[in-house]
């Protein structure tokens, strides 16, 4: 029996539901009443409104990804520098929101930043005035942070535990401070990982709709809320299509971008976590 | 105090978690010589290189460089650079700027990081080798990139760290003749850091044997492989007979019931002692025209040499010879005066010694108060 075979499932797995959902939307999107039509794509490339939703959500998520590297690379780079076993304590607890479900986490969030919520009740009881959080970009921005700020977290965690002592001794024995060694050692060493976080964040954060329709409200509605509206409300098949392949040739760029870049690291094999 | 001494340790010691790692060292260390440490692994020899170059901080006792206490400069400041075990290239660079990456800090001239790195990347043979990325090169080549890396900074002293563990044996054999002749052409201070008692011997102007955190024996390689201090040099050094036996007087050893004349003077009579007999010093003679005789029990042939195993009825004795004998001929074995060393039994061993670096070390320090002053 050739060991392929134990690949079988799988492979019927796939075809049930990814490729056979892929051709339903291709078909969706560029056949109408059996002929082959541009109508939807036209429709998604010249309303103003679905542009401008694109654009918030690519604007969105290339923030949070900016703030999960900022925040997500200090921290990476003190549990890297710690002894194991309290690395392996404290990062516990950025693993451990992820053990409860995303869509708890971010109602959660609801509880937190509502006009009656925690975070108000703190602010009015210090004698502050109260603050409207809710359905704003900001809120929107936080919880899309909270949410994938491990996936940024863990692979340059990864890289960065795994270079070499050896390497930042040897910057410091050429004459290198601990300034110049991260810049011009650790840093371009942690790229592979740096890379990979941005990848695992970017491409949820772009076509989140949870967050957004949970958090952001009819004020902050992202791309992905655009097609499950089309979709699930409107009942418009073809253009909800149409705006999906978008959104999805979206990704297949970024993710061909970073792989270059990889590349270019001369690093293919690096700390991914892909 | 000599002015050629390039590198002073005064009572170093070492301690990690209790454990002494270094124990009280007094060393020091030559301007333009290649010092080996030599000793087996977790004898301090390591800890002492990192001390050196400023990784690691001694728990008690003074490091000097040039002159200069140096315990708490931070090795980036320190004209002192590492070739590391596992050479430790960045990757993310190629052999170029692997090469510049301390000239570049140290803001040289482009021109002139150009013309230094090519020289030196010439001295090491890895000419037109620049724009290579590391993991395209061998073991080897990575080796001279390492070396390369350390020395064109220009430094006082250049520290290896067991640099050629990771080579086959063919090729460790190339590098040491090379790195021989790469700090001849440079004239630069090496301190080299090895286990491998061949390597000590081939490359060393100096040789400091370390066993449990102490110094056992500095010397040149001669000294440390024809006059073992102690026991421990004697066994680590080569192959030995080492056997028990006692210092009758002046010149007459007594070991395993006979009565040897020898070249060593010195001890109390009726001393302990411990004889050392290297295998290659004693000849396989034929029977009778020496005292010592003996069954030959073990002939194994080594290429250029047998080694031959002689059960003398009390004792087996190692033998290196390039005649053969077969197994089982009985013959006798001598064993000329000069072929014996008698060394003291361990504890005392390094007192006289220890006393005079002490003596030595007062006169540097009263030197140094003398200069503040």
């Amino acid at each position: 029996m050739k060991r392929s075979v134990f690949a079988t499932p799988y492979i019927v797995w796939m075809i049930m539901f990814i490729v056979i959902p892929m051709l339903f939307i291709l078909y969706s999107a560029f056949i109408k009443d059996g002929q082959f039509t541009l109508e939807y794509v036209r429709q998604a490339m010249e309303s103003p409104k679905y542009m401008n939703v694109l654009l918030r959500s690519i604007v969105i998520a290339l923030i949070s990804t900016a703030l999960c590297l900022l925040i997500g690379y200090p921290v990476a780079y003190i549990l890297s520098n710690m002894k194991k076993s309290t690395a392996a304590i404290l990062s516990m607890f950025f693993i451990l929101p992820m053990w409860m479900n995303f869509l708890l986490r971010t109602y959660a969030w609801q509880v937190v930043l509502a006009d009656n919520g925690v975070l108000n009740m703190l602010l009015t009881s210090l004698g502050f005035p109260k603050g409207e959080f809710m359905y704003t970009q900001g809120a929107v921005l936080l919880v899309t942070v909270y949410n994938f700020l491990p996936f940024m977290i863990l692979p340059i965690y990864t890289v960065l535990s795994k270079i070499d002592r050896s390497h930042i001794e040897a910057a410091h024995d050429l004459g290198a401070n601990s300034i110049k060694t991260f810049f011009k050692v650790v840093l371009p060493l942690s790229v592979p990982g740096i890379i990979s976080g941005i990848t695992m964040v970017f491409i949820p954060a772009i076509t989140t709709f949870a967050i957004s329709r949970l958090i952001g409200g009819k004020n902050v509605a992202l791309y992905g809320d655009l097609i499950e509206e089309k979709i699930v409300s409107s009942g418009s098949l073809g253009l909800g299509s149409v705006l999906s392949i978008i959104l999805l040739v979206l990704v297949i760029i970024s993710i061909f971008v970073m792989h270059r870049m990889e590349v270019e690291q001369g690093n293919e094999e690096g700390g991914t976590l892909w | 105090m000599e002015s050629n001494h390039l590198i002073e340790l005064v009572n170093v010691t070492k301690e990690y978690s209790g454990e002494k790692a270094l124990d009280n060292i007094n060393l020091y260390i030559r301007n333009g010589e290649f010092l080996t440490l030599l000793g087996p692994s977790g004898c301090g020899k390591t800890t002492m290189l990192r001390i050196i170059a400023g990784f690691t901080m001694p728990t008690n006792g003074d490091v000097y460089l040039d002159g200069k206490r140096v315990n708490e400069v931070p090795p980036y400041k320190r004209r002192v650079n590492t070739v590391f075990q596992k050479y430790a290239l960045f990757t993310h660079l190629n052999v170029f700027d692997n090469v510049a990456f301390g000239l570049k800090l140290k803001k040289v001239g482009k021109k002139e990081i150009q013309r230094r790195v090519e020289s030196i990347l010439e001295l090491v043979n890895l000419k037109g080798y620049e724009r290579r990325w590391i993991d395209q090169l061998s073991g080897g080549q990575q080796q001279r990139v390492a070396i390369a890396r350390a020395l064109v900074n220009d430094p006082e002293v250049l520290l290896l760290d067991e640099p050629l563990s990771a080579l086959d044996k063919k090729l460790r054999k190339d590098m040491q003749v090379e790195l021989k002749r790469m700090q001849q052409a440079v004239g630069i201070t090496f301190v080299y850091v090895t286990h491998d008692q061949e390597e000590a011997l081939t490359m060393s102007d100096t040789v400091v044997v370390m066993n449990e955190g102490k110094i056992q024996q500095i010397g040149t390689p001669q000294d440390i492989y024809n006059e073992p201090k102690n026991k421990f040099v004697a066994q680590f050094i080569g192959e030995s007979n080492i056997i028990d036996g006692v210092m009758l007087q002046d010149y007459l050893v007594s070991f395993k019931g006979s009565a040897y004349q020898c070249v060593d003077t010195g001890f109390e009579p009726n001393e302990p002692v411990d004889v050392v007999i290297r295998p290659e010093d004693v000849d396989i003679v034929p029977l009778g025209s020496a005292p010592l005789t003996g069954v030959i029990t073990d002939v194994v042939f080594m290429g250029v040499h047998y080694a031959i195993t002689v059960n003398c009825n009390e004792f087996s004795l190692m033998v290196h010879t390039t005649d053969y004998v077969p197994v089982g001929e009985h013959v006798s074995v001598q064993i000329l005066p000069d072929a014996i060393h008698v060394m003291k039994k361990p504890k005392t061993l390094d007192e006289s010694e220890a006393i005079e670096a002490t003596q030595e070390m007062k006169a540097i320090e009263e030197g140094m108060d003398a200069e503040e002053q």
